[in-house]
């Protein structure tokens, strides 16, 4: 007990900095109330529509109900999010939302609350309303109006104006509409009970056609199968995305050729980022060797040049290759003065995949070499002493004696190396190019720019899986017991 | 007790500069896009501001480009650190539509003119809507290297010769962004300036724009920063690049760098200042303050002393001279001189605050394979 709470500081400060930011990125990778946020009425009215073909477009009342969530988003300058989100599925889909939203003042709605005023003069009293929508059972009757009367309120309403704007009015013809008959003279209230009588006269002023002529796009099936699709809380569209998949018409589908990157990037991640690790075993054994091997100064003073660079700014190691390996760079002038390149044919070095690989090689030896060097240190020089005094030639004593010692040194470097450069995108942003870059540089600039969180999130939980995984197995085959870092 | 002191003192002298910033002293945040441009604000803006208020303290911040996903992103964590920010036309019509920039009423905020003008009318119809307090006319366009070999004595004089890779061999810089490739690259496919963005409303149009990009792909360096073009052109990385006009006029007539420019179909754009909406009333107060200052007819007027950009006030038009310090006539360089604006693609900011996230993807998509 006293143990624990002595660890109690260390405890909340990992659970603060680190579960909690994780977890959030897990959830952020798959909640989506974004939608039903922004278009709760929406939602609601076109979860009964399933498309029977591509003139089989949602009913009136949809479009109705969308008028009045556009109308209450456009107030809270909301409907521009949603755009964003639902264009993440479907590209197209952002600018519709973004131009009905500046265009939706020029849709002429006042024969909806004409109607209902022509009929009856308290329709345009607000009090009438309020004392209509106090009885829970109206209320619980007319959903959508009743909420859209209830943001008039809040968001729309001031001191002068006692007639509700038009849109509640479009909200109580879509209610209205819905109900049969007898639900409504079971609500006992004769206005209510007229205006559904002739509810039907409306159809000539068509909220559908409204949307249609202003933009085309509005009559467009697929748009509103997205807007279904992708109106529950949660979703699964970031992850299917992430691996170059869609939610289509007929269930889960592969994303056209063209959209496709995101496999690509992780297949290309996984390759360099073993490529580097071979890389660094093969630069950062020998310098280990000599490390372990020379008198204490001298080595001390070579483990200082290793340490040198490790404690350099990351950023100033990079920009030093940008100006090694560039077709104007160091290295390609001194190729040209000596003559072993034509000036015409410089070797293009960077922003390719050599440069991110060279880069991130000589970023990452460190961390191979330390504690590569910390295991031999440990070698008992005797043993090879042992083996070349039985009759070993030089090449057996290393190879059958003192390699086999120093592997889990390799172990260590091997699983470090490769989860540093899994996860490393500065360096692939500054010297990779297009084709050097890696899926973190995606996730960065999901992050950062595109702002699609959700998807950031999804790749994220991808390539935390996929480390997860390879350590696993690498457990398995290598054992995490032999693995040693000093 | 020594040290008892030594803490006395220092928290007490801690104590002072901290009553003394909260009391004088005030850090406005404003953020712009570096380089040459933030120095020619500095110089016409910033710095005189300082001298007649030495309480203010400007903190400079780069970001300019990703002004609004940074804006998107501080509203999500409800943690807003930016004062003041310097965005182009597109960029503050999707902050305004998004309500992540303030409205304004321009003549309650911005100085009159000199004659007593109302600043609606000195600015007229450059106020694209009720966030949006302009600066400057800009253009986007390309320079090229003067020197380059592999040309044969030939140079470029239209913008489709940045697509001819047999005469013009070499890297080119293109933006990392669709706004104007795709413009060029479609009126490099055949189609009039006047119809690119009628075809580019289509898919069949993106994909057109698209595939004529993919025709140099292999020879372009893409650019994220205003200050890339110029370096990449100074250094001969690439033979020619796109960038801001006054950037290239900073390496061209100040840095004296051989190389020249492409005026052919310029993309004209604006760019002014937004302010976040929710700042608290005294730090609102200090912006509007600065505002109303970096804004007047001269103060607009002298950066075009420093850099090659037409001021956005007419007023300030007859005030522009020579540059500060080489004293070249500034005039012939501007943008909008007759010589240089024989064609222009006048660029749509309505359309592309519309279709911004669309085509981003589209592109992003494209450049990642």
């Amino acid at each position: 007990m006293r143990a624990l709470l002595l660890i109690a500081p260390l405890l909340a400060f990992v659970l603060i900095t680190f579960v909690m930011p994780i977890a959030d990125m897990l959830f952020r990778s798959v909640e989506n109330g974004i939608v039903s946020d922004i278009l709760p009425r929406t939602s609601a009215a076109i979860k009964d529509w399933n498309s029977q073909g591509v003139d089989d477009l949602p009913h009136e009342n949809v479009y109705r109900n969308l008028l009045v969530d556009l109308t209450i988003a456009v107030k809270r300058r909301t409907q521009t999010r949603v755009g964003s989100r639902l264009n993440y599925e479907a590209a197209g889909i952002s600018s519709s939302f973004r131009r009905v939203g500046r265009g939706l003042r020029s849709f002429n709605t006042e024969p909806y609350s004409n109607y209902f005023i022509h009929q009856d003069e308290n329709w345009g009293d607000t009090g009438y309303l309020e004392q209509l929508f106090s009885n829970p059972r109206i209320s619980a009757a007319l959903p959508s109006s009743a909420s859209a009367f209830r943001t008039w309120q809040t968001d729309f309403s001031s001191d002068q104006i006692i007639t509700p704007d038009d849109f509640v009015f479009v909200a109580l013809a879509s209610d209205l509409s819905t109900l049969a008959n007898d639900k409504v003279s079971d609500l006992g209230i004769d206005s209510l009970r007229t205006a559904h009588a002739d509810i039907d006269q409306l159809s000539t002023s068509s909220i559908k056609h409204m949307f249609i002529e202003f933009d085309k796009n509005w009559g467009d099936v697929n748009l509103w199968k997205t807007i279904k699709t992708f109106s529950p809380r949660y979703t699964d569209g970031y992850f299917l995305n992430a691996v170059d998949l869609k939610r289509g018409i007929d269930g889960v589908e592969r994303r056209d050729q063209s959209e496709r990157i995101y496999l690509v990037l992780f297949v290309r991640t996984a390759v360099m980022s073993l490529t580097i690790t071979v890389l660094c075993i093969l630069l950062g054994y020998p310098v280990a060797y000599l490390l372990a091997h020379l008198p204490l100064r001298k080595a001390n003073l070579l483990l200082i040049l290793v340490l040198l660079p490790f404690w350099t700014s990351l950023l100033v190691r990079t920009s030093a290759w940008k100006v090694l390996l560039q077709q104007e760079g160091v290295i390609n002038d001194i190729l040209v003065t000596i003559g072993l390149v034509d000036d015409a044919a410089r070797l293009v070095m960077i922003n390719n995949q050599f440069g991110t690989i060279v880069a991130m090689s000589h970023i990452l030896l460190p961390f191979m070499i330390l504690p590569l060097y910390s295991v031999m240190k440990t070698i008992p020089p005797s043993y090879i002493r042992a083996a070349r005094s039985l009759g070993a030639t030089p090449f057996t004593a290393f190879w059958r004696v003192y390699f086999p010692q120093s592997l889990p040194g390799i172990g260590a470097g091997s699983v470090l190396v490769f989860i540093l450069a899994v996860g490393y995108y500065i360096t692939p942003e500054l010297v990779g190019g297009v084709k050097g870059t890696f899926i973190s540089n995606r996730i960065a600039y999901h992050i950062s720019s595109s702002l699609n969180w959700g998807l950031g999130a999804a790749l994220g939980t991808l390539l935390l899986v996929a480390v997860l995984i390879l350590y696993w197995v690498y457990d398995r085959i290598v054992g995490i017991d032999n693995v040693k870092l000093g | 007790m020594k040290f008892s002191k030594v803490l006395t003192a220092t928290s007490s002298a801690v104590g002072l500069v901290v009553a003394g910033s909260s009391l004088f002293a005030m850090d406005l945040t404003v953020v712009s896009w570096g380089g040459a441009y933030s120095q020619s604000q500095i110089d016409a803006y910033h710095d005189p501001y300082m001298a007649k208020n030495p309480d203010v303290n400007f903190i400079y911040d780069e970001s300019g480009a990703e002004s609004v996903a940074r804006l998107r992103a501080m509203k999500e964590a409800n943690n807003l650190t930016w004062d003041l920010v310097d965005a182009v036309a597109s960029d503050a019509i999707r902050l305004c539509d998004e309500g992540l920039a303030m409205p304004i009423d321009a003549d309650a905020v911005l100085a009159s003119a000199p004659d007593g003008t109302p600043a609606s009318e000195d600015f007229g119809d450059l106020i694209i809507n009720e966030c949006f307090i302009p600066q400057i006319v800009y253009s986007t366009t390309f320079g090229y290297r003067t020197d380059v070999d592999e040309w044969n004595g030939r140079t470029p004089s239209t913008v489709c010769d940045v697509f001819d890779l047999k005469n013009f061999p070499g890297k080119r810089a293109l933006e990392k962004r669709p706004i104007n490739n795709m413009e060029w690259a479609l009126h490099c496919d055949g189609v009039a300036l006047s119809d690119v963005y009628d075809v580019l409303s289509s898919d069949e149009g993106v994909a057109r724009a698209l595939a004529k990009l993919d025709t140099i792909k292999d020879q372009v360096i893409w650019w994220s920063a205003g200050a890339d073009t110029p370096q990449l052109l100074a250094d001969g990385e690439i033979v020619m690049g796109s960038t801001y006009n006054g950037r290239l006029f900073n390496l061209i007539v100040e840095k004296g760098a051989p190389v020249d420019m492409l005026w052919d179909a310029q993309a004209f754009d604006l760019d002014g200042w937004i302010i976040p909406s929710g700042l608290p009333a005294d730090r609102l107060e200090a912006v509007f303050d600065f505002v109303n200052f970096a804004t007047d007819t001269q103060r607009l007027a002298d950066q075009a002393k420093y850099i090659s950009y037409g001021p956005a006030r007419k007023s300030s038009a007859p005030l522009v001279g020579k540059h500060a310090t080489l004293g070249v006539e500034m005039g012939p360089h501007m943008p909008t001189a007759p010589e240089n604006s024989r064609n222009v693609l006048i660029y749509d900011y309505v359309w592309w605050a519309d279709f911004r996230d669309d085509l981003d993807q589209r592109f992003q998509a494209w450049l990642a394979q």
